[in-house]
């Protein structure tokens, strides 16, 4: 499908997804006032019948969602992450959450790499406020490839999920083999000295870091973790018996999201020195997505400088 | 205002060539609704408000709130316009170094009374200002700008119940009345419309006039002010893209910038426009 190194934001798989597995007609697709920006706009296209715009109106297109989920249905509500999770944080969790219902949140924009709508658009929780909510899923893919296979498995899934994706085009990472399971972690490379656990656009920073630290003479475990719930707790566990080390990498503030799954995984099953590559509890600015991960410390070198302090601690 | 309200013409066409000015140099941002609201900026920032570039943070001062808050580049040309910020910095906006974030941020831009960018909010925090100022007993009054796209927030009819039930009279809100959204005309998204019903219904003073019009914006403020009991709702209708030929009530200019190409020609027509205006200061 996508081809390796190719360039595209996980929205645009996102909306291609939808098109692509549509036909099942128990999909509706509920978009507020931004199908061009999410691009349901593509499904949109494909099944206008069983699109849904609910207007600038996300509290409610997520009740509205859970409603007609309730009828059979299979329904993908769509938003900027910021306004989805957290415009509907309640909505989700009494109406969608609780009665575990078959509604899909398609979370886009998510994270700093908005970029220039700066911090009122950057979402650097929803992976957090999501994960307090008992029935959910959560699904932060790193690339295009990734992303279609998540909208699969999210419309085969029984329950609610929360799909998380961005508005940056990214480089695809994984070719048409890669297989994708709710839940499981994925290693990418092997390594001895330490592992660096990494989800969504941090994935291939952390290949990156593996490699700058091999010139070191470190050997660094790269872990693919898509789903941060339910957290693939085996995997974790085996990479801290097996290397020692722990860094977590992610588009998102480190309290929360995956760095905080992970320190919980740890702290009660194998407790190994850890570091959080993240933002560091603040909010975003506007600006280029590059300029954005230098100044936030989203980036190879980060990570680079967290493995040597948790190789330290050793 | 005893002239043919040319200053305040002139001001609104230098806000508007500011907001080609930002967006253009930001390769983002929305130009369609800032355009809309530029000449209700300027009448506010350059003729209404008590505010004072010198003192930003007089208790005093009357507060201005844009709930619409990605229309950041016609509030910023309007705190440049009156001096709270320079000129210069216009072209920054949404670099990395600039304090002139997408969407206003109130501690970073002197001017900014409230931080918004997330729809639906600003009006709410506009009722708090108001209802501050009833209970320490202050005279300011408090402006505030909604979208009518952003009417379709729950939030938006939350607050004007809030409003009318506190009896907001030093509340006075334009609804820029545009027609348009992100994903079409507000009719065929969401219809949030008839909208002076609906306000007339949550016991506010309604009040409807063209947009782009000094005399009929002065008049409806005087009325505002005049207006006991009741907040305003001051019912813009409007122009998205207003003065900027091409962009004039496109839904693609909401949120795409102009090219250097397009910001030239852009600027050129409100040039011509200003110098339409005559007569030196
Ligand atoms: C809560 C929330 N949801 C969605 C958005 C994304 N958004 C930004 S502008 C906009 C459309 C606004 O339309 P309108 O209020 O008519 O603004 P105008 O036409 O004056 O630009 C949307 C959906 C947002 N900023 N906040
Ligand atoms: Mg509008």
């Amino acid at each position: 499908m996508y081809k390796i190194g190719e360039k595209i934001a996980t929205r645009e798989a996102y909306g291609a997804a939808l098109a692509e597995f549509g036909r099942d007609e128990r999909i509706i697709v509920l978009d507020a006032d931004l199908s061009k920006s999410t691009k349901t706009d593509c499904f949109k296209k494909a099944y206008p019948e069983r699109f849904i715009n609910a207007g600038i109106a996300e509290g409610n297109m997520l009740s509205v969602a859970a409603g007609m989920s309730t009828c059979g249905n299979i329904v993908f509500a769509s938003s900027f992450a910021m306004f989805a999770s957290g415009r509907a944080f309640e909505q989700i969790r009494n109406s969608v959450g609780y009665p575990c219902l078959n509604v899909k949140i398609g979370a886009t924009h998510a994270g700093i790499s908005v970029g220039e709508d700066g911090a009122t658009h950057q979402c650097l929780e929803d992976i957090g406020i999501m994960r307090t909510i008992p029935n959910m899923t959560i699904i932060n893919p790193a690339d295009a490839t990734e992303a279609r296979l998540a909208v699969k498995a999210a419309i085969e899934h029984q329950g609610p999920v929360y799909l998380r994706f961005g508005r940056l085009a990214v480089p695809t990472v994984f070719d048409e083999n890669y297989k994708f399971e709710i839940g499981k972690g994925v290693e990418l490379e092997s390594g001895t000295d330490l592992t660096i656990i990494a989800t969504g656009l941090m994935v291939p920073y952390a290949l990156e870091a593996r490699t700058v630290l091999a010139e070191l003479g470190i050997s660094a475990r790269v872990i693919n973790m898509p789903t941060i719930k339910p957290i693939d707790k085996k995997i974790i566990i085996k990479a801290a018996k097996e290397t020692g080390a722990i860094v977590t990498a992610e588009e998102h503030n480190i309290i929360g999201g995956l760095g905080s799954a992970v320190a919980e995984v740890l702290s009660e099953n194998a407790p190994v020195p850890m570091a959080r590559v993240g933002t560091q509890d603040v909010f975003g600015r506007s600006g280029t997505p590059q300029k954005l991960f230098e100044i936030y410390g989203l980036d190879t070198k980060t990570i680079v400088e967290k493995a040597k302090e948790v190789l330290a601690k050793k | 205002m005893n002239n043919n309200y040319t200053e305040l013409k002139r001001s609104a066409a230098n806000i508007r060539k500011m907001v080609l000015e930002a967006t253009c140099n930001a390769k983002s941002g929305h130009p369609g609704g800032s355009l809309s609201s530029a000449d209700i900026l300027a009448y506010l920032f350059m003729s209404e408000m008590n505010i004072d570039p010198k003192n930003p943070q007089n208790p005093d001062r009357d507060r201005f709130v844009l709930s619409k808050g990605h229309a950041s580049p016609a509030l910023y040309g309007a705190l440049a316009e009156r001096g709270f910020i320079p000129k210069e910095d216009i072209k920054t906006f949404r670099n990395a170094e600039s304090y002139l974030q997408g969407h206003p941020d109130m501690k970073g831009v002197s001017g900014v009374d409230m931080s918004t960018g997330s729809l639906g909010q600003g009006i709410s925090a506009a009722c708090g200002m108001a209802l501050a100022g009833k209970l320490n007993k202050k005279d300011y009054r408090v402006y505030s700008i909604i979208g009518d796209g952003e009417c379709e927030e729950g939030q938006v009819w939350e607050a004007a119940m809030f409003a009318a039930h506190y009896k907001l009279d030093n509340l006075t809100v334009f609804l820029d009345f545009n027609n348009l959204q992100i994903d079409g005309n507000i009719r065929d998204v969401m219809n949030p419309t008839p909208f002076d019903k609906k306000f007339e219904a949550f016991n506010w003073n309604v009040l409807t006039i063209d947009g782009h019009d000094f005399e009929e914006i002065e008049a409806a403020v005087e009325k505002a002010k005049e207006t006991k009991g009741m907040p305003t709702i001051i019912i813009a209708n409007t122009i998205k893209g207003k003065g900027v030929s091409f962009m004039e009530n496109q839904c693609s200019w909401h949120g795409s910038a102009p090219s250097v190409e397009q910001c030239e020609i852009g600027t050129r027509e409100l040039d011509e426009y200003i110098n339409s205006l005559g007569g030196a200061l």
